[in-house]
């Protein structure tokens, strides 16, 4: 029978009662009309008819559906047993929600990192293009994906014929402030047909055209995302036609994009877009429209109908000769434009949009799945172990049920029922969970400089995600001990009285689950003690200066018009002024801070001492100014340090670091030695004497190996730019020294820009990763720990309640404590020490895994790996020994008279 | 829940003849389930005593199958009754069932009559 008579079953009976009920009084009448009494005549025909109510519920059967009813009483009993047991129903809920919810929660992010597509139209049609291998290019990159220069860029976009239309884009940070402290928005240079070929329509406004991306088109409009107008504009329309200032430069609002575009980097959002063209009004001189060594745009085309991304990338490599050909930059030596030449274009699936983000986290957030899913797993074994010791205390019940008829599938449902009960509710609670715990990483990955936006309502991949996992750990928690409690024989289980059969299946198999539990969760101890002695590693590390106190200020000229010629002096009275600041002990220009991201770098040549030169090397390079040595707190080893005497017309000079020296000059003592750095065929080169030698520094991260690095002397700058930067070292408290500094620039000129960096901040960002990774693996490693523990207690306090008779017997004949809580630990014991091989094994095949994100150790560390197993066998002993004293606390007398 | 025996059911008669005595006597036109035990009684010459009430599961089957429709009409002696109705499937049905049964009636005369043939 259907679904419909089932669910109108009630109705149906009714309707059969009436039916009946007719029958009878028409049997009824006859009977009356062939003369018998009214009452005979109902009796005779009730007779003739049978049993009413046998008839109205065999009706009735035909109408039942029986899964569903059994499965709702199945349900309602297995709610009614959680509720009968509240610590139980809090313990397994709790561990499975946390094990569900750190699982949905990683996988959110990998979710919005890496499977998502672009919000925009048909994101599947979307094809990256780039220069295959990407590896030797020379020139100057700017911007988060320096895939093409401008140049080509244009080449591209004339020749392609395998896009119905292609965009370019770059990164850019604008500031909004017209002087002083800065303050940024996210920027992006677009192609003028970027909106068009994404597909993107304007919530408000319009977006740019075509037309208005043509060289020399000053700054004819801006776009701003949605979120940039609710902030900026509080969602005004009267925004359209108003003003911004970026960099210093107005410029006008045209439109405003929906709410859901970010544009086409995963992880941020952007602020304002504005035409490639207007790069020009930005950078001036320096403008890389004209720049063929500046690599600064990356591209994405929508495929023409019926085009693979494969097939636009043999189209491109076809005509690669061709633009590289007609984009040669002027400025390369001729070994390098070979290699130029050489170069081919492709194009890739582009639909998931770029994300440096994604290229940095991708692994991590794999390794962090790895150690959820595994946590989950423990949490699962030990509900499995906890299911089991409830399964075993109702063997009788069960046993009784088997031998009365019930078929062991019928009883295997109603005891998965409730662990589906379980599985539900901790999948709930996992999934509100999720929500949080996502945010909470990417609010921790985030800094001040990097926001991360990343879109992260749940969809039907998380859902379907975190119904798998209810499944999956309801069948893995539920199954085993379900069809384990009733193997039994009905017989067997009802001789064995209330004891239970000792060493039957169940025990087994609950050793079994802790010896994989303890050989887990040293698997994710050794894992987290890993990250965490890799992040003290880098925290503690000596990058050859003092970290604390330092205060780096970027100052942007531009906007102040000094000049040329006075920029060298502008920048000494900066210098001193900062110096005569209170409480500033020293100040000094920088070129580059250390481990700020900014690199130089350029191939040098030794000046042979028989006059010949030696072979090119590549070192790095900053530019600093006198007392920056002193100001970082970097020793210098020999010679001296920069003075007046190293100005603008004086001989040039150098200073390197001990790796300069005995990589390029056999660690002999360097001053007085000179070297050349290689330049393009217009560029003057000079000679560098080298007047002093200071301690290694790393450059720019704190896990690269030591650097060779030249500094060379801010006041011999050929060019001196209109960007300054100092570094102050200096007691005072932030907020009072940024104060001052403001002042001490703004009397100099307003019009200057200024951004604070605190050095250790900045280096402690750069660690952000690595410290997340130590905690969040220290929590989850301490939690599988834990599950763990609790898992051992349960089972080694179980041989202790099945052994109270046997340790009654024991100590009856003169065992003492000491013998008996032996006995108990040596199965402890055993259990342990098979769990801490099978995990050191475990630890040993797969932490490899993890070696490329630590840092000064080896993924087979052998402290670490043994710093877990002591740290384990140590709980696990403790775990122990609580039951093994319970044990030896038996009185002999009540334990055997309990038989 | 185990597999139950059905309570009561076709007692004496061949499993499913019951459904094709039903659909027979709904030939002649619709009729409720008295008059339809009383005709079965009868058109069998007396021969075969339904238990009237295992009628009722059998109309209720065979409705659920299509091949009856029920409605309430008031009987000769103005008492409301529940009217059966033979549907084009129930028709159908019928022309299937009897044949199967003319089938069954030979290959058992067969067997008991071999000197027939």
């Amino acid at each position: 029978m259907g679904w419909g008579r089932y669910l109108r079953r009630r109705w149906w009976d009714e309707e059969r009662a009436r039916e009946i009920e007719a029958h009878l009084a028409l049997a009824t009448d006859e009977n009356l009309a062939r003369g018998m009494t009214p009452e005979a005549a109902r009796a005779a025909a009730l007779r003739k008819f049978g049993n009413p109510a046998r008839v109205r519920e065999e009706i009735y059967f035909m109408n039942s559906l029986s899964w569903p009813e059994n499965a709702l009483r199945d349900l309602r009993h297995g709610a009614r047993l959680l509720r009968l047991n509240p610590g139980f129903t809090l313990v397994a809920v709790l561990s499975l929600s946390l094990g569900i919810g750190a699982n949905a929660a990683i996988f959110q992010l990998l979710d919005a990192l890496r499977l998502r597509s672009l919000p925009v139209a048909k994101p599947q049609e979307l094809a990256e293009v780039r220069i295959i291998g990407q590896t030797s290019r020379t020139g100057s990159f700017n911007g988060r994906y320096p895939q093409l220069t401008y140049a080509q860029w244009e080449q591209i976009r004339e020749h392609q014929e395998a896009f119905s239309g292609v965009l370019a884009w770059s990164a850019q940070r604008f500031n909004l402030s017209p002087g002083g402290e800065e303050r940024y928005a996210q920027g992006m240079f677009v192609s003028g047909d970027f909106f068009r070929v994404l597909g993107v329509t304007p919530a408000l406004g319009r977006v740019l055209n075509a037309d208005e991306d043509r060289r020399g088109c000053g700054l004819p409009g801006a776009v701003i995302s949605h979120s940039f107008w609710q902030r900026e504009f509080q969602g005004s329309p009267t925004a359209l036609g108003s003003k911004l200032l970026l960099n210093g430069h107005p410029v006008e609002v045209i439109g405003v994009t929906p709410p859901n575009f970010f544009g086409v980097e995963v992880g941020r959002t952007y602020d304002v877009a504005v035409p490639l063209c207007a790069e020009a009004v930005f950078g001036g001189t320096d403008s890389r429209l004209d720049r063929r060594q500046g690599w600064w745009l990356a591209a994405l085309g929508r495929l023409k109908p019926g085009w693979s991304p494969q097939r636009a990338g043999a189209h491109l490599e076809a005509i690669s000769p061709a633009i590289f050909e007609a984009t040669v930059p002027e400025t390369y030596r001729p070994d390098d434009v070979s290699k130029y030449l050489g170069f081919k274009l492709t194009a890739v699936p582009g639909g998931s949009g770029f994300s440096s983000l994604r290229a940095n986290s991708e692994r991590p957030l794999w390794v962090l799945l790895a150690i959820t899913g595994l946590v989950l797993l423990i949490a699962c074994a030990n509900l499995a172990n906890l299911l089991l010791a409830r399964a075993s205390a109702r063997e009788r019940e069960l046993a009784i049920r088997l031998a009365l008829g019930a078929s062991r599938g019928r009883l295997v449902r109603q005891l998965l029922a409730e662990s589906l009960l379980l599985a539900a509710l901790g999948a709930a609670l996992g999934a509100a969970l999720a929500q949080l715990l996502s945010r909470f990483l990417v609010a921790s990955l985030a800094t001040q400089g990097n926001q991360i936006f990343l879109d992260l309502d749940p969809n039907w991949r998380v859902f379907g995600f975190i119904a798998g996992l209810a499944i999956l750990t309801c069948l893995l928690f539920g199954l085993t001990p379900a069809l384990g409690a009733t193997r039994t024989s009905p017989g067997a289980a009802l001789k064995a009285g209330g004891r239970g059969l000792a060493g039957s299946g169940g025990s087994g198999l609950r050793r079994l689950l802790v010896v994989s539990q303890v050989a887990l969760s040293l698997l994710l101890l050794v894992g987290a003690l890993l990250f965490v002695r890799s992040f003290q590693n880098l925290a503690t590390l000596d990058a050859g200066f003092r970290r604390e106190g330092l205060l780096a200020a970027s100052l942007d000229l531009r906007r102040a018009d000094f000049p040329a010629e006075r920029l060298l002096a502008v920048q000494r009275d900066l210098t001193e002024r900062l110096r005569a600041l209170p409480g500033v002990e020293s100040a000094a220009e920088v070129a580059i801070v250390p481990m700020s991201g900014s690199a130089w770098n350029n191939n040098i040549r030794i000046d042979g001492s028989a006059g010949q030169e030696g072979s090119a090397t590549l070192s790095n390079f900053n530019q600093v100014g006198p007392g920056y040595f002193r100001t970082m707190g970097t020793p210098l080893l020999g010679g001296r340090d920069f003075d007046e005497r190293d100005a603008a017309t004086s001989p040039k000079v150098a200073i390197v670091n001990e790796t300069f020296s005995r990589r390029f000059l056999n660690g002999a003592n360097p001053v007085g030695r000179r070297f050349r750095i290689e330049v393009g065929p217009k560029e003057t080169d000079h000679l560098y004497e080298i007047i002093g030698l200071v301690k290694d520094t790393k450059y720019r991260s704190l896990r690269e190996e030591l650097t060779p690095i030249a500094f060379l002397a801010a006041a011999q700058d050929d060019e001196p730019g209109r960007f300054a930067q100092f570094v102050l070292r200096s007691p005072a408290s932030l907020g009072a020294l940024t104060a001052a500094v403001k002042k001490a620039v703004a009397e100099v000129n307003p019009a200057i820009g200024i951004q604070f960096q605190s050095v250790q901040t900045q280096i402690w960002e750069t660690l952000l990763q690595e410290r997340l990774m130590a905690m969040l693996s220290s929590f989850f490693g301490f939690l599988a720990g834990l599950l763990a523990m609790i898992g051992l207690y349960g089972v080694i306090s179980y041989a202790v309640s099945r052994r109270t008779n046997e340790i009654g017997i024991r100590m009856a004949l003169g065992a003492d404590r000491r013998v008996v809580v032996r006995l108990i630990l040596r199965e402890a014991v055993a259990l342990l020490s098979v769990g801490l091989a099978a995990g050191i094994l475990l630890s040993l095949a797969s932490t490899k895994m993890v070696s490329s994100m630590l840092f000064g150790l080896q993924p087979y560390d052998p402290v670490t790996i043994g710093l877990a197993v002591a740290i384990l066998a140590g709980v696990g002993l403790a775990a122990s020994y609580l039951p093994a004293r319970r044990a030896a606390g038996v009185d002999p007398m009540e334990a055997l008279r309990a038989e | 829940m185990a597999k139950r025996t059905k309570p009561g059911g076709q007692g004496d008669l061949l499993q499913g003849t019951l459904d094709l005595l039903v659909l027979r006597t709904l030939v002649l036109g619709p009729a409720h389930g008295y008059s339809i035990a009383q005709a079965i009684e009868r058109g069998s010459r007396e021969v075969l005593q339904v238990e009237q009430g295992s009628l009722y599961p059998a109309l209720h089957r065979l409705e659920d199958r299509g091949w009856i429709a029920s409605f309430w009409g008031t009987s000769e002696n103005n008492r409301k009754a529940k009217y059966y109705r033979l549907t084009p499937a129930g028709k159908r049905q019928l022309a299937a069932e009897t044949s199967r049964w003319e089938q069954l009636v030979r290959a058992v005369g067969h067997i008991l009559y071999p000197a027939e043939e």
